[in-house]
C-alpha cells in the first residue's frame, strides 16, 4: 500500500535527508564587494536602499550556489518549455496602429510627437564623483 | 444569488429571475461592505453597471452572448484594462491608464462579462503574501468567517480583535479574496510560481493554472516570460472550466500561444475512476509540511484509492533543486523585463533631468519598492558576464533535468499527480512577515513552482477545514495541454470532498438571503 511507503520514508527523512529550506553552505558564498555593488547598480539603474539589501543579496547569491552541486554534464539549457513547436509568425502586414496621439498621453514630457528624453551625452558618473545617491 | 455557480447564474439570468443589473449592484454593494479586505484597488462602478445595461438588452431580446453574459468578474491590476487605471499595485505605474485591454480581458468582455475591478496584489506580482503593494495589504475573508471566528472565541475567550488577521497568499491575494468574499463569480490572477493556487488554497477557492502555451498573456504585464500564465480563480471547478473554455486559444499577439484548435468544453461527470492512474511524489513530503497538510494529503489518495484508482509513489528526482532553479531564473527574466520601466514613455517619471541616466535611476528608485528593486539586482547579478555560465545557464539546465523528471512520470502511465498546495492553512500578517519576501517566497512557493517550469497545468482545489477552521486546498498537476482531464479529476474529487461554504453572515446583516442557500451552492455541482 503506498501509504506505508510513503510514512517510511518521512522517518528517514527525518533523520538524515536535506530538506527544502536547509541552510546554506557557506563554502563558496560569494562576499558582495564595493564595485559589485557599484556594477550591479549602473548595470541596472537601480540602487541598494540599504546594508540590509546587500546582506539580502548577499544570501541570494548564497542561496543559488547550491546550484552548484548538481550534475548537469550534457544536459542542454532549456529556454522554453514549447521548444518542440515552432513560434508563430505573424504575417508582415499593417493591421491596427495609427494611435501616436493615444500613446503620447501616457507620458509625462512630449513635445509635439516626440517624447522628450533628458540629455544622454552625459555620463552617469563614478562612485566617487557622484552625490550619496543609495547609500543614505 | 451570489452563492450559486455560474451556470445557475447564467440560467437564472436567462430565466430573468434576476437582471445584471441587480445582479451588478448587488456585487457592488457587497464590494463596498468588504472594503476592509482591501481585495480591489479599482472599482469600475461606472463601467460595470453600463455593461450591465447592455446585457439587460442582449437577454430582454434572447440574444445573450454566452455563460458569462452579465456575470461579475474581477481581474488583478497586472492585466491592462483599457481606459481603466492598472497599476501593478507600484508607484511605477500609479495613474497609467492602458490604452488596450488584455486579449483575455477583452475575451471576457466579448463574452458579455461584467468587470467589476482591478484587484489588488504584490507589487508586480512578487510575493507569497499580497502584502507587499503600494496600496497595503489584502486580508483574508476566512478571517472574518463565522467558522473561524468561533473557534478563536474558544480558544482566546476575548474581544474580537481584527490585529491578527489572516492573509490571503499571494500574489493574486485580491482575486482570491474577491471570488471567496462573493464579490464576482471569477477572477483572473496571474501565476508564475504559484501566484494563483496559493492564494486558492489559503482562501478556499479553486484556482486553476493553465498550461503554458493555452491562454494569451498579450496584455499581462510580464514577469517571468516563460513562466507567466494568465490564472483563472472561481468557486468551484465547474466554473474555472466555463471561464478556461473562454479563453483559452490561440492569440496572433501572443506568439508563444499554441496553434492547436482549441475549443470550449464540458466537464464529464466522471463516476469511474478505475481507470485512472494518480501519482503521489514522495520528494513533495517533507518535514517543513504542517501535520494537517499532511494528514489531508494522505486523507484524499486514501479516498482515490478506496474508489477504485490506482495510487502509487513516484519520484522526481531533482525536486530538491527545482526552488533554487527557479529563484535564478525568474530573478533574471524579472531583471530583463524590468528595464523597461524607465519613464519616458509611461508611468512615473522624476523630476531630475541632468542626463538620461540619472532620470532613469531615480524613476526607478522612486517607483520601484525594495523587494522588486532586489530582484533586479539579483538578477542583474546571475546575468553577469562572469555569472551567466554559472548561474543563469546552469539554471536552464537543471530546468531541462526538472521537466523531463515530470515526463518521465506521466510516460510512466500516471494520469494526474496529486500534492499539497501550501506548507500550511493562511498565517495571521504579523507572523507572516517576521521573514523577507524572498525568503517566504522560497517557502511557499515549494509545491508550486516547479509546475511552472515544466509549463504543466495545475489547479488547487478547496478540501476541508484545519483544526482552526482556516480552508486547506490541494494541488492537482496534470500533462501539458490535459487541462480537460486535470480539471475533469478535479471535479470528481470536490464532489467527493464537500468543502463547507464560508459562512460570513455576520458582516453581511441585510445580504443574509444570499447565503441561505449554502446548501445550493454545494450541492449544486453536476
Amino acid at each position: 500500500m503506498w501509504t506505508r511507503a510513503v510514512w517510511l520514508g518521512l522517518r528517514a527523512a527525518a533523520g538524515g535527508r536535506r530538506g527544502f529550506t536547509s541552510k546554506a553552505d557557506p563554502q563558496g558564498s560569494r562576499q558582495v564587494t564595493a564595485e559589485l555593488i557599484e556594477h550591479l547598480e549602473r548595470l541596472a539603474l537601480v540602487d541598494f536602499s540599504s546594508q540590509e539589501a546587500v546582506a539580502r543579496l548577499e544570501k541570494a547569491i548564497a542561496f543559488a550556489d547550491r546550484l552548484r552541486a548538481m550534475d548537469t554534464d550534457g544536459v542542454e539549457p532549456k529556454e522554453s518549455v514549447l521548444e518542440d513547436r515552432c513560434l508563430y509568425l505573424s504575417s508582415d502586414n499593417v493591421v491596427e496602429g495609427n494611435c501616436a496621439e493615444e500613446l503620447l498621453q501616457n507620458s509625462h514630457r512630449g513635445v509635439e510627437e516626440y517624447f522628450v528624453a533628458s540629455p544622454g551625452n552625459i555620463s552617469w558618473p563614478k562612485l566617487d564623483e557622484k552625490e550619496p545617491f543609495s547609500h543614505h | 444569488m451570489l452563492g450559486r455557480t455560474l451556470r445557475e447564474v447564467s440560467a437564472a439570468l436567462k430565466q430573468g429571475q434576476v437582471s445584471p443589473t441587480e445582479l451588478c449592484q448587488r456585487c457592488l454593494s457587497l464590494i463596498k461592505k468588504t472594503k476592509f479586505l482591501n481585495a480591489y484597488i479599482t472599482v469600475s462602478e461606472e463601467v460595470a453597471l453600463k455593461q450591465a445595461e447592455e446585457s439587460e438588452k442582449r437577454y430582454k431580446k434572447g440574444l445573450s452572448l454566452g455563460d458569462l453574459d452579465g456575470i461579475p468578474v474581477a481581474v488583478k491590476d497586472n492585466f491592462s484594462t483599457a481606459g481603466i487605471e492598472t497599476t501593478c499595485a507600484s508607484n511605477m505605474l500609479k495613474g497609467y491608464v492602458p490604452p488596450y485591454n488584455a486579449t483575455v480581458v477583452q475575451k471576457l468582455l466579448d463574452q458579455g462579462a461584467l468587470l467589476m475591478g482591478k484587484t489588488n496584489l504584490d507589487e508586480f506580482a512578487m510575493g507569497s503574501g499580497s502584502t507587499d503593494g503600494i496600496f497595503g495589504p489584502v486580508k483574508n475573508p476566512w478571517s472574518y468567517s463565522k467558522q473561524y471566528r468561533e473557534k478563536r472565541k474558544q480558544k482566546s475567550h476575548g474581544e474580537n480583535e481584527d490585529s491578527d488577521w489572516l492573509i490571503t497568499g499571494g500574489s493574486s491575494g485580491g482575486s482570491a479574496a474577491a471570488v471567496s468574499a462573493f464579490t464576482c463569480f471569477a477572477a483572473l490572477g496571474s501565476d508564475t510560481g504559484g501566484s494563483t493556487r496559493n492564494p486558492a488554497a489559503h482562501c478556499g477557492v479553486v484556482g486553476l493554472k493553465p498550461s503554458y502555451g493555452l491562454v494569451s498573456r498579450h496584455g499581462l504585464i510580464p514577469l517571468v516570460n516563460s513562466m507567466d500564465v494568465p490564472g483563472i480563480l472561481t468557486r468551484c471547478v465547474d466554473d474555472a472550466a466555463i471561464v478556461l473554455g473562454i479563453l483559452a486559444g490561440h492569440d496572433p499577439k501572443d506568439s508563444t500561444t499554441i496553434q492547436d484548435p482549441v475549443k470550449p468544453f464540458t466537464l464529464p461527470s466522471l463516476t469511474d475512476v478505475s481507470k485512472l492512474c494518480i501519482g503521489i511524489p514522495k520528494e513533495y513530503l517533507t518535514p517543513e509540511l504542517s501535520s494537517e497538510v499532511r494528514s489531508l494529503w494522505s486523507k484524499a489518495a486514501n479516498l482515490f484509492e478506496s474508489e477504485g484508482a490506482k495510487v502509487i509513489e513516484v519520484s522526481l528526482p531533482h525536486t530538491s533543486y527545482s526552488i533554487v532553479c527557479y529563484h535564478v531564473l525568474c530573478t533574471s527574466e524579472v531583471a530583463s523585463n524590468m528595464a523597461r520601466f524607465d519613464g519616458l514613455e509611461y508611468g512615473h517619471r522624476c523630476d531630475t533631468d541632468v542626463s538620461t541616466e540619472a532620470m532613469y535611476a531615480a524613476t526607478r528608485r522612486e517607483g520601484f519598492n525594495d523587494v522588486v528593486r532586489e530582484r533586479i539586482l539579483s538578477g542583474n547579478f546571475f546575468l553577469l558576464k562572469e555569472n551567466y555560465e554559472n548561474y543563469f545557464v546552469k539554471a536552464q539546465k537543471v530546468r531541462r533535468l526538472i521537466a523531463r523528471d515530470f515526463v518521465n512520470v506521466f510516460n510512466s502511465g500516471v494520469d494526474v499527480l496529486l500534492t499539497p498546495t501550501t506548507l500550511s492553512e493562511a498565517v495571521p500578517h504579523t507572523e507572516f512577515i517576521r521573514e523577507d519576501n524572498r525568503t517566504r517566497s522560497a517557502q511557499d512557493d515549494i509545491f508550486t513552482q516547479a509546475v511552472n517550469m515544466a509549463g504543466l497545468p495545475a489547479v488547487s482545489v478547496p478540501m476541508a477545514l484545519s483544526s482552526q477552521r482556516l480552508p486547506i486546498g490541494l494541488q492537482f498537476i496534470g500533462r501539458a495541454f490535459c487541462d480537460q482531464q486535470l480539471l475533469t479529476v478535479a471535479k470528481w474529487f470536490e464532489k467527493r470532498v464537500q468543502f463547507p461554504v464560508i459562512q460570513l453572515q455576520e458582516l453581511m446583516d441585510d445580504c443574509s438571503s444570499i447565503f441561505e442557500n449554502e446548501k445550493l451552492a454545494s450541492v449544486s455541482l453536476k
